[in-house]
């Protein structure tokens, strides 16, 4: 109780300091950073299925949407009446968030149970498909604004709640690795068969992975439209899958750390590299986006970090 | 029931189309067990330099089969030589190493394609030139089977006996069914199994580039994402016919093709690109190994 109060005390100081950093900065470099810590939630949510289970989900935009919509459909229509101060507005995002979470946790249920008995470059596939039947079924349903998108929602997502939630999520995933369950996931990346034959539930545990990485993104979703305020079925296509799953691999597939700092290097990046986009006129961010997969895929299968942290890198390696 | 026979009509066209891109995903799934995400856009860049080619002979002048075939072949050259590079440097490096790196490798070749072909050609879509004339063959009431129709189907049906006849009479073709057996016997008794996987992957992409040229005489619009719908729709046929199977890509690529053409004609165009995924999934739920496939079972 005690250790989890100080770990409580810890985030606060974290995203204390991120919301006063926000501050300081100019509006730009607030503004990034904030989106940043939102892919980096998504970066955090897909590692547990792709890197931890070692299964390939290529679909985590579609649960990002429908957190995105539930978040800012109850928000706008249920929730009005808590709005006008600034402790309703936090207390409707929060309960927004929730609301997004469980749906996305629901849709990630229907979809991983039968989803997940397929192997991997099947559940590839399968994964994709659903993440576009979403974003169809979304860009159909008019009250949430169909193609046009869904405009005014509230604009209440601040940098504090954003870097606590991604902290406490790096917390929480590095903790349940640590537990027999993260060890069970680890077991089916490795070797699916040999962790069924130790008594792994596989199935199980799969889909309990994949439940809890479409809550997590569904939360991220959810921050995201209550961020930008203006959300469109657009936003979460194929291409923002590709993207949160490239943050994977270039970190180090089952390495939080390294997700979270490719999510940092994908989101600056392209601001980075305006200069060259105004000099030659073309958008070349996906040409080096995919250029880097195939290059790091080839030089550095592992990604940046491999499977180890960032604090785990000065420590001297356990023999093998 | 007119209707009815001309959307059977339309769905066969289609569904040559599919099977011939579907070949290519069997093959390369029969030899190497890779997805390769990257075949779709293959078909785009065999689009691409199809039409090139016809502005280059001055294609639109002169609608005949002899300029066709030149479209075709230089087509289908200019897509087996991207095949086999793509196979030599993104896929041969990593033949090795686990099949998630593969896959990622080949879903990080395929957005290279599309997005260096927004850059390279430009993001706004193409008119594709009537290189064929256009006119009836055979018309029945409200039925009409167009020039177009025939030519897609006979040369889909033609590439198809070929490749049939390669892999089942040729020795390069039984070599091809050695390596897709095992890498490893294959090479023990002498087979250089480098040279079948490219070769494959050079007759894969030459099939996807007839069928981009046959997608673009029916349908002449090209553009760089061109390939990514017709290529997951292609791959739904391969594995609905049982992935690895070659008759299997053939059947699955009809079904998929008359089943979308229904779907359009009955019911309502915006299902079309759905109806790819809901096919996968059922299949994938109830008979994974797909209509002609063998189950597997995974052995430690």
């Amino acid at each position: 109780m005690r250790a989890n109060l100080q770990w409580l005390v810890i985030l606060t100081v974290i995203a204390l300091a991120a919301q006063g950093l926000t501050q300081v900065l100019p509006p730009y470099f607030g503004q990034l950073l904030i989106l940043a810590c939102i892919n980096a939630i998504l970066a955090v949510s897909l590692n547990l299925v792709n890197g931890l289970s070692g299964q390939f989900s290529l679909g985590q935009a579609g649960f990002m949407a429908v957190g995105a919509y539930t978040a800012a459909s109850l928000n706008v229509f249920g929730l009005g009446f808590l709005h006008g101060t600034p402790l309703g507005d936090q207390a409707a995002l929060l309960l927004s968030l929730l609301a997004a979470a469980i749906a996305s946790g629901f849709v990630g249920y229907l979809v991983g149970l039968p989803t997940l008995r397929l192997r991997g470059d099947y559940l590839a596939i399968v994964t994709l498909g659903f993440g576009e039947i979403i974003r169809v079924i979304i860009l159909n349903i008019q009250a949430v604004g169909g193609a046009r998108g869904f405009i005014s929602i509230p604009n209440s997502t601040s940098a504090f709640l954003v870097v606590f939630l991604l902290s406490a999520f790096v917390l929480l995933t590095h903790r349940f690795v640590m537990a027999s369950q993260g060890r069970a996931l680890l077991a089916i990346r490795e070797n699916e068969i040999a962790a069924e034959a130790m008594g792994v539930d596989t199935t199980t545990y799969k889909v309990g992975a994949f439940v809890v990485s479409s809550a997590v993104a569904g939360v991220a979703g959810g921050l995201f439209a209550h961020y930008l305020s203006y959300i469109n079925p657009s936003s979460f296509d194929f291409m923002k899958s590709v993207e949160i799953v490239i943050m994977v691999v270039l970190g180090g597939m089952g390495s939080v750390s390294g997700a979270i700092l490719a999510a940092f290097i994908l989101t600056f990046l392209p601001e980075a590299l305006r200069p060259l986009q105004d000099w030659t006129h073309v958008d070349l961010r996906m040409v080096i986006y995919s250029f880097l997969l195939i290059v790091m895929m080839l030089v550095r299968p592992q990604g940046m970090l491999g499977r180890r942290e960032i604090w785990e890198l000065f420590k001297p390696r356990s023999p093998q | 029931m007119e209707g009815f026979l001309q959307l059977l009509l339309n769905g066969t066209a289609l569904g040559s189309i599919y099977a011939l891109i579907a070949l290519g995903y069997t093959m390369v799934y029969g030899i190497l067990r890779l997805i390769n995400f990257a075949h779709g856009d293959i078909v785009m860049v065999g689009a691409y330099a199809g039409l090139f080619t016809a502005l280059a002979v001055n294609g639109p002048a002169h609608p005949d089969l002899f300029h066709f075939f030149i479209v075709l072949l230089a087509a289908m050259a200019v897509s087996a030589l991207l095949g086999l590079f793509i196979e030599r440097f993104a896929y041969r490096p990593l033949r090795n190493f686990p099949r998630l790196n593969l896959l990622i490798t080949a879903v990080g070749v395929s957005l290279l394609l599309e997005n260096l072909g927004q850059v390279v050609f430009g993001a706004t879509p193409r008119v594709f030139p009537d290189i064929m004339p256009s006119m009836n063959w055979f018309q029945f009431g409200q039925v009409a089977i167009t020039n177009q129709q025939v030519t897609v189907f006979g040369t889909s049906l033609f590439l198809m006996v070929v490749l049939e006849w390669i892999v089942l009479k040729t020795k390069l073709g039984r070599a091809m069914r050695a390596v897709s057996y095992s890498h490893e016997i294959a090479s023990l008794v002498g087979i250089p199994t480098d040279k079948i996987i490219s070769f494959t992957f050079a007759v894969g992409s030459a099939l996807a580039a007839a069928a981009g040229i046959l997608v673009c005489i029916s349908y002449p619009k090209v553009d760089p994402l061109m390939g990514v719908m017709i290529g997951l729709k292609a791959f739904v046929a391969a594995v609905l016919g049982g992935i690895g199977s070659i008759r299997g890509a053939v059947v699955g690529g009809f079904l998929m093709g008359i089943a979308e053409s229904m779907v359009v004609g009955y019911g309502s165009s915006t299902y079309r690109d759905a109806l790819a995924f809901a096919i996968l999934i059922l299949i994938l739920l109830f008979k994974p190994a797909g209509l002609f496939g063998k189950y597997q079972p995974e052995k430690v």
